[in-house]
């Protein structure tokens, strides 16, 4: 079998991938980086990010204020040692990039300018008009090919984590342009795969976000944490899915039932002005709003469309200058796809899937329980996310924990061994794996599509906004159902030249020890928690479940819930109080050095 | 019931097939349904080995372009509706002027090749330390290039642009509009290393000035607006170098 060999080794191109490549360049401009991605770097899911990133740069803000509304819009489930890390480094972050050259928006006089987000008390986002995380992908992109120790690897489908002795070794892998499957070992592997939206059958997520980095580690022995946190992003657009995003709300739009109602001011979202109120109303927290949504549709105060209930968002009071300087990249998608213009008429928009707050269990240096093996970026739980994620702080998370990863790994590559020849004869029973359950398969009944379709609908039936004991315990059953049909996989595609079919294949496989993990995390934990809501148990329960889910894979193929208690630094868990001219709590002395 | 429009789609597996040939499919036609959700419908429903690229499906990640009825087109923005009336077909075919791996699927390294070649991220003489903050643009200096940046690489423009028809070796629209993008950030200091690059013969003069790369553009970027600035100043220079023959 061919092999090739790197010192490090990133599965996935997009910023918190990119972002690790170079971090670990500039540590040791000697190493051999390798980024290994199924798609072109600059089409990986970042370039979707809209309305900004987070960062502590203004002088009437402070990173104690940030650190408050990231744990208190994470219902305390954050890790605050790793929260406290990521605010005081997401600014140092935002500013690489300006080095970079990302076009952030300015100030008049030429400074950043921030501008509202929801759940956040100070303006603090930095955003490149609503076209974020396209600018920040492409400048990373763009700013990596200046460095030469960094190789890439495009449209290489990673199939498997190798690990012997413990320790992971490097990756099996297909070329899609050849079909060639090869072994790349490594010292150290960084998966940033980004989510898996596509779990689910309504999302903001593009198709290739299948959970790929997750099912890797969860199959090599590493741990899944808190997969049950599932963020429901307010507003999509019905049918495609497509995301408005929340600068929109942030510039003053408006969130109306049918009847023309700011219906937010029944949810314990405060009042509605006419200008924007930060931590209030359309600028609550995305699961509350979303859970919101859920209500008022039961109240049958929603509009029916073949698409599913839907509400409105009105921007029409803000007007085309600020539209069109604002939220450009708003107008044209409604324009472009919902043949709706936002300067005249309401937007048509429901909850849609959008983020998992889960991922890969890391420590705050990106690190897995399972050596050599690294996480950052969406795949990752480091956790800083919690029980709900507040909007803007995704991408800067991409930047510090890719960073920060980047480095743990390059110094673990100068003291690691190269890989050992065991790796090479499991390389090598994977590729037969390929083959003969794949590309030369013959017979079977079931279409690709149709088992997709049936997780994705079982998914969403159980582990929705609302979940419930019994639906939970069905969901299960069926996903292990449709995991024995997925063993009668019927395939039409033999080609070995760019064979999607295969990757489609691969990546439901994945989706479906995903689909698994989410649903067996959010049946174990017996409370209510920023994403997840049990109708059984409405209440937080801190006694029991102040503590990350862990989902281990059995070697029998099924899993097991653990707890890891979460670590509390100087935000001892409170009420999450949204919508009231609230002060807020005073943080307990930063701990003595020493 | 929808009604119902016909896709014909060139087909080619180099394991099998000396060139290409168009297959036929009848898809249903919804009015929210784009190219892109036709495929999507034949691979999942009908033909497991078409082969094509997606990926954001909302215009952002440049993944899906090809050529419909003959122009370039990103396929999750091209609503089957606006072909769908007196009984028309819709061809779909890989990009124009790229070698095919396969069906729609184009060979895209060359593309990367060119992109690198201009030198596309921010240079400095010097390296301010990040304490020392932003480097300060106004709102005018950042619209100067700002459309420059817009740049998806769809590769839509080279498929529109003739010049690459005939000589593979031009840098193309979208790399000049990327080195152009650079050279007017107030922030940036690379201008005379990527004239260097560009002034060659495979660089900007081999444009005609057609203009279809522009037109084609799906973000509305303006690359014949950058070659056409690029000209200008290469002319500039040269002119410079007997005027000020120490200057330059």
């Amino acid at each position: 079998m061919d092999a090739s060999s790197h010192d490090i080794l990133l599965v996935g191109g997009g910023g918190a991938g990119l972002r690790a490549a170079i971090a670990a360049a500039e540590v040791n401009p000697k190493l051999s980086i390798a980024v290994v991605s199924k798609v072109y770097p600059m089409r990986s899911h970042t370039v979707s990010a809209e309305g900004g990133a987070a960062g502590v740069v203004k002088p009437d803000d402070s990173l104690d204020e940030h650190a408050y509304d990231t744990i208190s819009g994470g219902d305390w489930l954050c890790d605050q040692d790793a929260v406290e890390a990521f605010i005081k480094e997401a600014p140092e972050e935002l500013m690489q990039l300006e080095h970079w050259g990302c076009p952030w928006s300015r100030e008049p006089d030429g400074h950043i300018a921030v501008r509202a987000f929801g759940g956040m008390k100070k303006r603090r986002t930095w955003f490149a008009a609503d076209k974020t995380g396209f600018h920040m992908l492409h400048t990373l992109f763009q700013t990596t090919l200046k460095y030469a120790p960094i190789v890439r690897y495009d449209e290489w489908f990673v199939t498997k984590l190798l690990v012997d002795e413990g320790r992971v070794q490097g990756v099996v892998a297909i070329e899609l342009m050849s079909g060639r499957i090869q072994a790349i070992t490594a010292k150290a592997v960084i998966l940033c795969t980004g989510g898996c939206g596509r779990v689910f059958p309504f999302t903001t997520n593009a198709n290739i976000k299948n959970g790929d980095g997750m099912a890797l580690a969860y199959r090599a022995g590493a741990p899944l944490k808190d997969m049950e946190f599932v963020q429901y992003h307010p507003t999509g657009l019905p049918f495609t899915g497509i995301l408005i995003t929340e600068a929109a709300r942030a510039e003053g739009g408006y969130m109306l039932n049918k009847d023309g109602y700011r219906y937010l001011q029944d949810y314990n979202l405060g009042q509605p002005q006419p200008k924007p109120v930060l931590r209030s109303m359309e600028l609550g927290p995305r699961d509350r709003l979303s859970q919101a949504f859920v209500k008022e549709d039961q109240k049958g105060r929603t509009i029916e469309t073949p698409y599913g209930s839907i509400v409105h968002l009105d921007l029409r009071h803000l007007g085309e200058k600020v539209i069109n300087s604002k939220l450009p990249f708003v107008r044209e998608l409604c324009l472009k796809y919902q043949n709706i213009d936002p300067v005249k008429e309401l937007i048509p928009v429901r909850p849609v899937v959008h983020y998992m707050m889960g991922g890969v269990s890391t420590d705050i240096q990106g690190a897995t329980p399972l050596a050599g093996l690294f996480a950052a970026g969406e795949v990752a739980c480091v956790s800083i996310n919690g029980a709900n994620r507040l909007g803007s702080n995704s991408l800067p998370e991409c930047l510090v924990f890719g960073a920060r990863a980047g480095k743990a790994a390059a110094y673990l590559a100068a003291e690691q061994k190269p890989a050992n020849g065991a790796v090479m004869a499991q390389a090598n029973d994977e590729k037969r794996r390929l083959e003969s359950q794949f590309l030369f398969k013959t017979g079977g009944r079931e279409r690709i599509a149709t088992i997709r379709e049936e997780m994705q609908k079982t998914v969403e039936k159980c582990a929705g906004i609302y979940r419930e004991g019994a639906a939970l315990h069905d969901g299960a059953a069926e996903l292990r159902k449709l995991q024995e049909r997925f063993e009668d996989i019927a395939l039409d595609d033999r080609s070995r030249t760019f064979n999607t079919e295969l990757e489609s294949v691969l990546e439901l496989g994945f989706m479906l020890d995903v689909a698994e993990s989410i649903v067996q995390c959010a049946l174990h934990r017996t409370e209510s928690r920023g994403a997840h809501q049990r109708t059984d148990f409405p209440a937080r329960d801190d006694a029991k479940f102040l503590a990350h889910s862990l989902v281990y894979r059995n070697s029998d193929g099924s899993s097991r819930v653990e707890y890891l208690p979460v670590k509390i630094t100087r935000w001892p868990p409170g009420e999450r109080v949204y919508g009231e001219p609230q002060e807020q709590p005073q943080a307990l002395p930063a701990r003595k050095a020493g | 019931m929808a009604d119902k429009i016909t896709l014909e789609i060139a087909r080619y597996s180099p394991e099998q097939d000396v060139k290409p040939s168009f297959a036929t499919y009848e898809v249903p036609v919804y009015k929210e349904w784009v190219v892109l959700d036709a495929l999507n419908h034949i691979k999942d429903k009908v033909d497991g080995s078409l082969t094509y690229r997606w990926s954001c499906r909302m215009g952002i990640c440049g993944s899906c372009g090809m050529m419909v009825n003959g122009e370039p087109k990103l396929a999750c923005a091209t609503f089957l509706s606006s072909y769908a009336h007196n009984g028309n077909k819709i061809r779909v075919e890989p990009l124009r002027y790229f070698p095919v791996i396969r069906d729609l699927v184009t060979e895209l390294s060359d593309f990367l090749v060119k992109l690198k070649k201009v030198k596309p991220w921010l240079i400095r003489k010097e390296k301010p330390a990040l304490g020392q903050g932003e480097f300060l643009q106004t709102p005018d200096q950042l619209e100067n290039y700002k459309q420059f940046s817009m740049c998806i690489n769809c590769t839509l423009c080279y498929s529109a642009c003739p010049v690459v028809g005939l000589d593979p070796i031009f840098v193309g629209p979208a790399a000049i509009a990327l080195a152009q993008r650079y050279n007017m950030d107030s922030r940036d200091q690379g201008a005379d290393e990527r004239i260097a690059v560009l002034a060659h013969p495979e660089g900007i003069w081999g444009c005609t000035f057609v203009g279809e790369c522009t037109r084609v553009c799906p973000k509305h970027v303006d690359p014949a607006g950058a070659i056409q600035q690029y000209k200008l100043r290469a002319v500039m220079d040269w002119v410079k170098s007997f005027v000020m023959p120490r200057a330059s």
